[in-house]
């Protein structure tokens, strides 16, 4: 059972010569009761498929379903979801809350258009949400400019919760805060889906975090899921090359730095490449391997449903072998 | 299938000389756009009069004869969209029509007038960008990381004070001071070059005071960022820190600024003139409003709009050769 | 906007004076027609057009009637047009200022340009214009003046409300579901409505003054209806006779227009000025000059550094660091450590405000503070690079990158401008910009974001610097660039053996490029160990807390993240004791009481700490 799912799904931007296709014929399915990880760079199209999926911007095609129903097509422009039931938490914490409403105010508003709440209740209810996200329900009083980073966090988080949403879509929300509560917030997540069970679509751009939170991940690059599977799978055996250099990325405490994987370039995202978008900067692609002319001329995403992880490339299951030599290198050079 | 790409030189300067032809030709069409909304709508002022223009002007008691004559001459009684059209080709011809109360032909007037006002309005705006701009950035460079509280507090109070009061005000102050209590500077009319001296003044000391606010403002918030802590990391000396790095980050700013000024000169000198009997445009569009003579205040409607309308279009391609963002970013 | 604020506004200097002016100008529009139309009305031709004198302080019109009293009585029409005009102006242009955020695609972008263009056209020409249209006379030119002030409204209005519609809090409400009506009245008004009152209440003031141009040109208030602006046209045919006639309406406009200019800058001054910063008045500690000689070869010695700025604020307290030639030096630490602050003193970058001292500071041998600012710039510009956090911004926008990389030697290397060029073009390469030719003569723009990092390095490696500060220099790149920015960074301290240091909040990159690192919490130096030590076991809490709290590929999914509860305090407190310890988990009353000094755990390892982790075990080995 799919708690929310893209089918299909492309948002671009612009006309013309400026046309931006941000997100590029996506397909992701979160099932119900359990934890999408959508992990990419900037211009990896990922929070725009956040905002896709809830409402915030319009699909140039394609569909979302919320338990099986349709939510919005492309044909609806801008509709909301009526019922509510995706929510969304943004990254910059100082941006989502009104500076002029009380905290207490927000998360009331909340519960009044969910409604099923009398007045005499209500007040009970804000402590209750400001509990679960670990606030004393003093904070309830006090408008957002008062509150540090990590408060506000919690409160667009208690806010979010307000609406009794089936599934929440967590947007980088720790990208802006230190990191000393960064962790504390990750906490929070964890704990909200085992207590809940909510279903959540966690995005960020750091792959440890996503891969902490996370059942399943997806990988996308420039406006596309490149691979998608389950967490620890693509942490220890990744398909796609994008992704391995992705994981070679991430700095290792007390490792070294690491030796030269030059990867080129990145394209404009205005103007593709042909075939698969990141052989210009691929370290297994036609730069270092001129025989593989398959990445410029065919588009990787035909035959990806059969491939491991349903990964984009042409070359998935000779990337795994690659990356287990390079592993042992790096082991080497430290 | 894709051809190999463009080698890396080549492939900018195409989009480069694109870009650039592109804004201008976005520019331009903008502008004629606007200089046809202006016509438009000049054109509609005289059927926007309650009642009869024509009677309106001539008086109550001119002879229904005179009135129906003026009308026809004036062509007030053919379809609307033959008058529009009458009226776009005859300003295209630089025939902006015959006064509804002399009868004589405007563009004689304007002709006449004309080159008194834009000379008056072309010297202030020459004073103004010459003194406004190096004082303002003298004051910024003066008062930045709030040194100097009190050269500060002065010289915003002053120029704000001086900003506020208009044109006319300051005309009426200068009058009474240099021409009537001490006779340097004659009190009226366009003669020699000090008949020029209080004129100008009296246009360019509020827009002087303004814009060298703005000025500093906007230098000091290029002094402010962080490309010009980078130049000081570098260890440059100070006049390349701020000559090279911050003087043209503060031009963009201080071009649209003079863009703007330059209609609220046009506006000034309608009344500057009123006051010192400049024989210029202003004097004219002012009697023709008192006497109703549509026709008369409507063609230098047009013309004042017009040259607005060419100085916005003038800042914008000069933005578009200094700021190299700005062809891109524009919309 | 607080009450507080407002009135602490109204307080200061200015407030009182506009607050003062604008009552009196209310009190008179309201009062004095009641108390002195007959006076202002009085008709004596035996007096009439006098100067001044004792009966007439302002002398008579051309009627007898006396000026001073008429400029009084006056105030009311002056004030009840400028505000019916200004008040006109903004319930056309508000609303239509609204259009764009709220209908959006081509409806939006067409009232966008037409408000664009509208507010090209000066304000007075477009009353005359509807004025006279309408007619000449006082609605004519309330008219003509509202319609002339509504784009400015209209361009303020489309700029609040499309900020306001873009925020996310916005969309935040409307993704609850809440509803319209409630999201303007709630959200978008509360949002907007302070500066559009501050704005309207300036224009108030623009409107007195554009209608007293139109009166004054004849083509305003008739008589028998007189304003300010009508009186100054009477008066000034008699100004080379009795200058005082147009006197009393020449200053009446003047004050009057300025009162409400005035006022709305108070508001405007409330509205702005947040509670960020407090202006304490206080003494200044005395620049202290460097008591330590400056010997040895360390590239860098800094001791007891601490950095204050007005209004009571310390973020960096007793730092001392030590670089040695070719040693890669970390600074760690969060938001509010003070590590940047303390990176830009070393680099003499700081603020005009910041008020530094030290006992001890010698860069490449020598305090700068001893040498002129001559001798200074030349130790600096040759020996001294910085790599800064944000590449974007760090890079001059206005000027072609080959030239601002090549500036630095023809300033300090004296070579020509083409020679700094070709070399400029060779660094560019070294750092492994592709087409350097091409790229320098490309503006920062153009160029993406590693790019521009290595640009920001390829100018520091201009001269042969001895050490490179780097502040955060991967922050603002993506994961896959930072490698190849940090690679890029040892091996240029490599080749030209210089030192290092590398401030970062992240200790995974930290352990990775540094050799030795020092950690920063609350403006103070709370550890200094070397990579090994802090992988292994750090001694004090707030590192072993921060290693802990950070998610790795290893971290157990099963368990939960350690976190540190609390805040760290902010510069302003003064805490007599350990910073941590309200946060530490091992504080005693003494960690509370006492700050503990450096303590000396091994040669490489001191830690500031009462009750430190680890150390019995080291101890033991």
């Amino acid at each position: 059972m799919t708690a929310l799912e893209a089918r299909s799904v492309t948002v671009g931007f612009g006309r013309g010569r400026r046309r931006l296709v941000a997100v590029d014929c996506v397909d992701v399915a979160l099932p119900e009761a359990s934890t999408l990880g959508i992990v990419g760079e900037s211009g990896s199209g990922k929070s725009t498929l956040a905002r896709a999926l809830v409402g915030l911007v319009p699909l140039a095609s394609g569909d979302v379903l919320l338990d099986g129903e349709q939510l919005r097509t492309a044909r609806d422009g801008r509709v909301l979801d009526p019922r509510r039931r995706v929510q969304m938490i943004f990254q910059d914490p100082f941006a989502s809350l009104n500076p002029r409403m009380s905290v207490g105010e927000a998360i009331r508003e909340a519960l009044t258009v969910r409604g099923g709440s009398g007045r005499g209740t209500r007040a009970a209810e804000v402590a209750r949400y400001l509990d679960l996200v670990h606030l004393d329900p003093e904070v309830a009083q006090r408008m957002p400019s008062r509150l540090s980073g990590g408060q506000r966090q919690r409160v667009a988080i208690a806010r979010a919760l307000a609406a009794r949403p089936e599934v929440l879509i967590a947007d980088e929300i720790t990208s802006s805060l230190d990191v000393s509560v960064q962790s504390a917030v990750l906490n929070l997540m964890r704990e909200l889906r085992r207590e809940l069970g909510i279903s959540m679509i966690f995005v960020s751009h750091n792959l440890a975090t996503v891969r902490y939170l996370s059942d399943e991940i997806a990988v996308m690059y420039l406006g596309r899921v490149v691979e998608v599977g389950p967490a620890e799978c693509v942490v220890s055996a990744p398909q796609h090359p994008y992704t391995r250099a992705l994981l070679y990325a991430v700095p290792s405490f007390g490792g070294s730095v690491l030796a030269d994987v030059e990867l080129g370039e990145p394209p404009d995202p205005h103007d593709p490449p042909a075939g698969c978008p990141f052989h210009p900067c691929c370290p297994v692609g036609p730069h270092a391997r001129p025989e593989r002319t398959a990445c410029i001329e065919c588009d990787p995403r035909d035959g990806a449903d059969q491939r491991p992880h349903r990964a984009f490339c042409h070359f998935a299951t000779a990337v795994a072998d690659q990356r287990a030599e390079e592993t042992a290198h790096a082991a080497r050079d430290r | 299938m894709t051809a190999a790409p463009l080698s890396f030189d080549r492939q900018r300067n195409w989009w480069a000389v694109h870009t650039r032809t592109a804004y201008l030709f976005r520019r331009t069409s903008r502008l004629v756009v606007s200089l046809v909304l202006l016509l438009t709508a000049t054109f509609f002022m005289i059927h926007l009069v309650p009642g009869d223009p024509v009677r309106a002007a001539l008086g109550t008691t001119a002879p229904a004869s005179l009135v129906a004559a003026r009308r026809a001459a004036l062509g007030l009684d053919k379809p609307l969209v033959t008058q529009y059209v009458d009226y776009i080709r005859n300003i295209l011809h630089g025939n902006f029509g015959t006064s509804l109360v002399s009868g004589e032909h405007v563009t004689d007037v304007i002709r006449a007038r004309g080159p008194s006002t834009f000379r008056l309005a072309g010297i202030a705006f020459l004073v103004v960008i010459g003194i406004a701009v190096p004082l303002g950035l003298l004051m910024a460079a003066l008062t930045r990381d709030s040194k100097r509280r009190r050269l500060e507090l002065g010289f915003t109070a002053t120029a704000g004070a001086l900003a506020a009061v208009p044109s006319f005000l300051t005309a009426v102050a200068l009058v009474f001071f240099f021409a009537v209590k001490i006779h340097w500077f004659p009190v009226a009319g366009q003669g020699g070059v000090s008949s020029y001296v209080l004129p100008i003044a009296s246009l360019a000391i509020g827009p002087i005071a303004a814009l060298s606010r703005i000025v500093r403002v906007e230098g000091l918030r290029v002094l402010e960022q962080d490309y010009i802590r980078t130049a000081r990391g570098k260890r440059l000396p100070a006049r390349i820190v701020y000559v090279r790095h911050a003087l043209p980050n503060t031009l963009t700013p201080t071009l649209t600024v003079a863009g703007l000024l330059v209609g609220g000169l046009v506006a000034g000198t309608v009344l500057v003139e009123n006051i010192f009997a400049w024989p210029g445009l202003g004097t004219s569009l002012v009697s023709a409003v008192a006497q109703q003579d549509y026709s008369t205040v409507q063609a230098i409607a047009v013309i004042f709009g017009a040259v607005v309308l060419l100085a916005n279009f003038a800042v914008d391609v000069a933005l578009g050769a200094i700021d190299p963002r700005s062809t891109i970013l524009d919309a | 906007m607080g009450s507080s604020r407002i009135a602490q506004a109204l307080r200061s200097p200015v407030g009182v004076v506009a607050s003062v002016g604008l009552l009196a100008v209310i009190v008179l529009a309201i009062a004095a027609p009641l108390i002195w139309s007959g006076d202002a009305s009085r008709i004596d031709i035996l007096h009439a057009s006098q100067g001044s004198s004792s009966a007439h302080w302002l002398g008579t019109d051309a009627l007898g009637r006396d000026i001073l009293y008429r400029v009084l009585v006056a105030t009311r029409l002056s004030v009840v047009l400028a505000v019916l005009a200004a008040a006109i102006g903004a319930a056309i242009g508000i609303p239509i200022g609204a259009v764009p955020a709220l209908f959006g695609g081509r409806v939006g972008r067409l009232v966008t340009g037409l408000i664009n263009l509208a507010v090209a056209f000066p304000a007075l020409l477009v009353a005359i214009f509807v004025a006279s249209i309408i007619g000449v006379g006082a609605h004519g030119a309330v008219v003509g003046i509202a319609v002339a002030i509504a784009p400015y409204f209209a361009r303020l209005s489309q700029t609040l409300s499309s900020s306001v519609a873009g925020s996310e809090y916005l969309a935040a409400a409307r993704m609850i579901g809440v509803r319209r009506f409630r999201l303007l009245t709630r959200h978008v008004l509360p949002n907007i409505a302070e500066p559009l009152l501050i704005t309207s209440t300036i224009s108030i003031g623009d409107a007195l003054l554009s209608l007293a141009g139109l009166s004054f040109l004849g083509l305003g208030v008739q008589p028998p209806r007189y304003d300010w602006g009508r009186m100054l046209n009477e008066g000034l045919n008699r100004i080379y006779v009795n200058p005082e006639v147009a006197l009393g309406p020449a200053v009446a406009i003047t004050i009057g227009a300025l009162t409400f200019a005035l006022f709305g800058e108070v508001l405007a001054k409330a509205a702005g000025a947040g509670g960020a910063r407090r202006w304490l008045r206080g003494e200044l500690p005395a620049s202290t000059v460097a008591a330590g000689a400056c010997d040895g070869d360390d590239v860098l010695a800094v001791e007891d550094l601490t950095i204050s700025f007005p209004g009571g604020a310390v973020p960096v307290r007793s730092v001392s660091l030590r670089v040695a030639p070719g040693e890669i030096v970390g600074i760690v630490g969060e938001s509010g450590s003070g590590k940047t602050l303390t990176a830009m003193a070393v680099a003499d970058l700081l603020p005009a405000a910041a008020h530094v001292s030290a006992a001890k500071l010698c860069l490449f041998g020598s305090d700068p503070r001893a040498l002129s600012a001559s001798q200074r710039r030349r130790l600096l510009g040759r020996s001294l690079a910085v790599v800064y956090q944000d590449p974007m911004s760090a890079l001059n926008p206005a000027l072609r990158v080959g030239r601002q990389v090549g500036e630095v030697s023809e300033v300090h290397h004296g070579i020509s401008k083409r020679a700094a060029r070709d070399r400029a073009v060779e660094r560019l390469r070294s750092v492994r910009i592709g087409s350097a030719d091409a790229r320098a003569r490309q503006f920062p723009h153009e160029f993406s974001g590693g790019m521009r990092q290595r640009a920001v390095i390829a100018m520091g490696l201009m001269a042969e610097p001895k050490l490179i500060v780097a502040d955060e220099p991967t922050t603002a790149l993506d994961v896959t660039v930072q490698q190849q920015i940090l690679r890029l960074l040892r091996d240029v301290t490599v080749s030209r053996s210089s030192a290092a240091i590398l401030i970062s909040h992240d200790v995974a990159v930290v352990s990775q490029l540094c050799v030795r690192v020092v950690v920063m919490y609350a403006g103070r130096v709370v550890e200094e160990l070397d990579v090994d030590t802090l992988v292994a076991g750090p001694a004090h809490p707030y590192t072993v807390a921060l290693v802990a709290s950070v998610p790795t590929m290893e971290s157990k999914r099963e368990q939960p993240l350690a976190s540190i509860p609390g805040r760290a305090p902010t510069p302003y407190d003064d805490i007599p004791g350990c910073p941590f310890a309200p946060r530490c988990p091992r504080a005693s009353e003494r960690c509370r009481a006492e700050m503990p000094p450096l303590e000396q755990h091994s040669p490489t390892h001191r830690a500031a700490c009462w009750h430190p982790v680890n150390v019995l075990e080291k101890a033991a080995v």
